[in-house]
C-alpha cells in the first residue's frame, strides 16, 4: 500500500515515543484498540494544574498509520487544554495524514485514546 | 547490494536465464512459433515435438509417463480441473469430499463451490504442527467419500505433509486422492510410481519457470476421469481444450528439468542459508517458528514476533521483500487462515513474516536481513504498549481490552 509522505515520515521518525510513570499524578493514561484487532495504541498526557496539556507521550502496536495517528495527536494536543485537546476529531487526523479508507480506523482509535486519557485525568481528578 | 532483497520465493521465483533463453526461442517468426495442433506443416509438427519433449521433461521430475501430464494454465486451473473434474466425473459414487483447513485457496474455493453444487465438504483440522493426523484423517472418511485433497508442502508455512501414507489410505480405500504440489517441485523428491497420488497439480513460476503454465498429473493406472472444465478443441485429450501456449510449456519444462538436475544441489545451499538466518535471530525475545520444525521444506520459514504487528514490521523491513502472516491492508484485518489453523493467537498470527529463500540468494543478503529484522524488532518493541506490558510482567490476557 502507498502510504502518504506524512504518514512516513511519522513512522520513521515518531514523536514523543515513551511513557510516564503510571502513578505521577499529573499523568493521564488512555489505552484503546486489542491486540486481537490489530492495533493497542497507549497515550499519555501530562497536565498542570491549569488543565493545560504539557507533554504527551504515545507507544502504539499497529499498523503504519496507526503509530503516524498516535504520534501526531502527541504534537497536536501539546500545549492545548483538555476540553481543546477533546475537540480534535478523527477526520482532522486522516485528513492531515491523508489516510486511505482502509486505514480511517487508526484516526478513530488515536480520538478515543485522546478521549480516553481524559476520562482517565477526570476520573481521577474526581469531576 | 541491491536493495530491496527478494526473500519472496514462495510467492513467486523469477525465471532462471536458461528457461527465458529457451522460451524466447518459440515466439517470432525465426522461432518456432507453430500451432502444435497443426498438423498439416512443418511449423505445427515442430512445435508439437517442443511440447512432447517438455511434457517429458515435466514427468521425469516426477517419475510419471509424459502422457499423464495435460497442460494447464497454472497450479490454480490444475486445482479447479482436478477437484471438479473428479467430483463430478465420480459424482455416482459419493458426493463426500475431504480436504484441509489450511490449504490453498484454490483448492478451498473449488471445494466451497462444489458444496453449492450439492457435495458435502469435511475440512480437517491440523495439528499445531500444521500436519495432518493420520487417524483424524481416517475417522473423517465416509463410504460416500470419493475424494481427498491435501497439499503436499504448504506454501505458508513450508511444512511437508506425509503424501506416501495419505496415499495408501487413500487407496485401499478406493478415494481419488489430489495433492496440490505447486510448492513442492524441486524442493522434495517426488515418485508417482511409487506414491499412491491419483491427480497432482504443478505450477510453472514456483519453480524458476514462467507465470501463466501449469500442468495436472492425471493417473492412467489405475486410470482416473475428469469432467472437463474447459470445453473446446479437444486438446490435451479433453480434459482442457485450448491451444497450447508452447513458449510457456517450453519454459515450464526446462524449469523442471533444471529443477531435477540440480534440486538437490540447491536444497543443501538453501538449508545451509536458512539455519544461517534462524541462528541470527534466535537470540531476539519472544520468536517463534511457525509449522513443524523438521518436516518443512528449507526454502519456507515462517516465524511470528510477538508484540509486533505485522503490517508495521512489513514496513520496517522494508529493504527485504517478505509476506506477512497478516492481511492487514485489507479493511477486515484478518490474520491468516492457515496461522490460526494451527492454534496461534490472532497477535501472533498478525505479527508474522515468511521468510523464502531460493536459488538466488545470497550469504551476504541473509547477513543484512538479520541486521534489519534486528533493528526493526528493537525500534518496533521501543514503541510496542504490549511488549512494556510484557516487560512490567502484565498478563496480557487478563487485560479487558476495548475492541474497535
Amino acid at each position: 500500500m502507498a502510504y502518504s509522505t506524512k504518514v512516513i515520515d511519522h513512522y520513521e521518525n515518531p514523536r514523543n515515543v515513551g511513557s510516564f510513570a503510571k502513578d505521577d499524578p499529573t499523568i493521564a493514561t488512555g489505552m484503546v484498540g486489542a491486540p486481537a484487532c490489530g492495533d493497542v495504541m497507549k497515550l499519555q498526557l501530562k497536565i498542570n494544574d491549569q488543565g493545560i496539556i504539557e507533554d504527551a507521550k504515545f507507544k502504539t502496536y499497529g499498523c503504519g498509520s496507526a503509530i503516524a495517528s498516535s504520534s501526531l495527536v502527541t504534537e497536536w494536543v501539546k500545549g492545548k487544554s483538555i476540553d481543546e485537546a477533546a475537540l480534535i476529531k478523527n477526520t482532522d487526523i486522516a485528513q492531515e495524514l491523508a489516510l486511505p479508507p482502509v486505514k480511517i480506523h487508526c484516526s478513530i482509535l488515536a480520538e478515543d485514546a485522546i478521549k480516553a486519557a481524559i476520562a482517565d485525568y477526570k476520573q481521577r481528578h474526581g469531576n | 547490494m541491491k536493495l530491496p532483497i527478494y526473500l519472496d520465493y514462495a510467492a513467486t521465483t523469477p525465471v532462471d536465464p536458461r528457461v527465458a533463453e529457451k522460451l524466447m526461442q518459440f515466439l517470432t517468426m525465426d522461432g518456432c512459433f507453430g500451432n502444435p495442433a497443426s498438423r498439416s506443416h512443418k511449423f505445427g509438427w515442430q512445435s508439437e515435438e517442443a511440447v512432447e519433449i517438455a511434457r517429458a521433461q515435466i514427468a521425469e521430475l516426477v517419475n510419471a509417463d509424459p502422457r499423464e501430464i495435460v497442460f494447464t494454465s497454472g497450479a490454480t486451473e490444475s486445482n479447479n480441473l482436478a477437484i471438479k473434474g473428479a467430483a463430478q466425473f465420480y459424482h455416482r459414487k459419493g458426493k463426500h469430499l475431504i480436504t484441509v483447513k489450511t490449504e490453498h485457496k484454490a483448492v478451498l474455493d473449488a471445494m466451497r463451490a462444489l458444496e453449492r453444487e450439492g457435495f458435502e465438504v469435511t475440512y480437517l483440522d491440523v495439528e499445531a504442527s500444521g500436519l495432518v493426523d493420520l487417524d483424524k484423517l481416517t475417522a473423517a472418511i465416509r463410504p460416500d467419500t470419493t475424494l481427498i485433497s491435501i497439499m503436499f508442502v504448504n506454501n505458508e508455512i513450508g511444512v511437508i505433509q506425509d503424501i506416501a501414507a495419505i496415499g495408501e489410505l487413500c487407496r485401499s480405500k478406493g478415494i481419488i486422492f489430489h495433492v496440490d504440489a505447486a510448492q513442492a517441485t524441486g524442493k522434495v523428491d517426488i515418485d508417482l510410481e511409487t506414491l499412491k497420488v491419483d491427480l497432482m497439480s504443478f505450477s510453472g513460476h514456483k519453480t524458476y519457470g514462467p507465470k501463466g503454465i501449469g500442468a495436472l498429473y492425471v493417473r492412467r493406472k489405475p486410470r482416473i476421469r475428469l469432467e472437463a472444465q474447459t470445453h473446446g478443441g479437444g486438446h490435451e485429450r479433453g480434459m482442457r481444450s485450448g491451444t497450447l501456449a508452447t513458449h510457456q510449456i517450453v519454459a515450464m519444462g526446462e524449469a523442471f528439468r533444471i529443477a531435477k538436475e540440480e534440486m538437490h544441489a540447491e536444497r543443501e545451499r538453501v538449508a545451509v542459508l536458512r539455519d544461517r538466518l534462524l541462528d541470527g535471530i534466535k537470540d531476539i525475545e519472544q520468536v517463534f517458528l511457525n509449522g513443524d520444525a523438521v518436516q518443512r521444506v528449507p526454502g519456507i520459514t515462517n516465524v511470528s514476533f510477538n508484540y509486533v504487528e505485522g503490517e508495521s514490521l512489513i514496513m520496517a523491513l522494508k529493504d527485504i521483500a517478505v509476506s506477512s502472516g497478516s492481511a492487514c491492508t485489507s479493511a477486515s484485518l484478518e490474520p491468516s487462515y492457515v496461522l490460526r489453523a494451527l492454534g496461534l493467537t490472532d497477535e501472533l498470527a498478525h505479527s508474522s513474516i515468511r521468510f523464502s529463500i531460493g536459488r538466488y540468494t545470497t550469504e551476504e543478503q541473509i547477513d543484512h536481513t538479520i541486521k534489519i529484522v534486528h533493528d526493526a524488532i528493537g525500534k518496533l518493541r521501543d514503541m510496542s504498549p504490549l511488549w512494556e506490558m510484557y516487560k512490567d510482567g502484565v498478563d496480557l490476557g487478563s487485560v479487558a481490552w476495548v475492541a474497535h
